[in-house]
């Protein structure tokens, strides 16, 4: 049970720093969202290729895994994987292997709202 | 305010930027982060507990709950970007609604809603990854090179 809170606690403090960080680029260094969304999924990326990510995770659960950062954790995540079965062109097919739903969920979710939803304004 | 646009145009240009150097320092920084911090970390919270649920009752386990947590928070950016929410989240709260997860789905999902007025097909099919493609392809093609050099080392023997 203490477990459950220090995870929900850290999960709290770590994606609001990540989401500072976030803020910072685009108060201090000026970025677009786009610009700064790019920029943090690329930290991500480098991040789990020194293998730095997957201790943040086990760290901090979802405030790791919610942020965009996560996304170029888990596309390297799964390159490498297929990588270590494969070889070479595992870096191909195991891109999209463990971050799959996120992509698919926008996808179809994009498409069921703009069934659903109306444009407002 | 038109008048004093007017106004702040006609001086030499120096005195023009020191103006808007006076205007620029007035972006309150400290209040904007704590906002993102607080919003974001609430996002983070949400998705602590729907990973909970997927490893209670749907046997994840710690390391492989981050896949379908994504989806779920993506589904929820739909509800709230549909009725119109998240834009009024994400003016409160800046980075802190833009960074997480759902900051890429409702990049996604607002350009589907918005653009469905110009058909399926070429309004939302073409302009669906408008706004999050960006994230897409830099995501992939730094994945790409970070697991390629990886896998390369690793082949050589370095690593």
């Amino acid at each position: 049970m203490k477990r459950l809170f220090a995870m929900f606690f850290w999960a709290f403090v770590i994606g609001g720093l990540i989401c500072v960080i976030g803020q910072l680029l685009f108060d201090v260094a000026k970025l677009t969202p786009g610009h700064t969304l790019s920029l943090l999924v690329v930290v991500g990326a480098v991040l789990d290729g020194f293998g730095l990510y997957e201790p943040l995770m086990d760290f901090a659960g979802a405030g790791a895994t919610i942020p965009i950062t996560s996304f170029g954790n888990s596309l390297v995540h799964g390159a490498l994987q297929d990588a270590d079965k494969h070889g070479l062109i595992g870096v191909l097919t195991g891109m999209f292997q463990v971050t799959s739903s996120g992509i698919s969920a926008a996808i179809i979710f994009g498409f069921l709202g703009a069934l659903i939803f109306k444009p407002k304004g | 305010m038109m008048a004093s646009k007017q106004k702040k145009m006609t001086p030499q240009q120096q005195t023009y930027q020191q103006l808007q150097q006076k205007h620029e320092l007035k972006r309150p920084i400290l209040k904007n982060c704590i906002k993102a911090f607080f919003i974001g970390g609430l996002f983070c919270v949400v998705g602590q507990a729907v990973s909970y649920f997927y490893i209670y009752y749907f046997n994840f386990t710690e390391q492989s709950v981050g896949n379908p947590t994504v989806a779920t928070m993506v589904f929820f950016s739909m509800l709230l970007t549909g009725f119109g929410v998240y834009d009024r989240i994400g003016q409160f709260a800046g980075a802190g609604s833009a960074v997480p997860v759902t900051g890429f789905g409702n990049a996604v999902i607002s350009a589907c809603i918005e653009h469905r007025t110009e058909g399926f097909v070429l309004g939302v099919g073409g302009n669906m990854f408008k706004l999050a493609g960006s994230v897409i392809l830099f995501g992939v093609f730094s994945a790409f090179i970070v697991a390629l050099v990886k896998t390369l080392l690793k082949i050589w023997g370095v690593l």
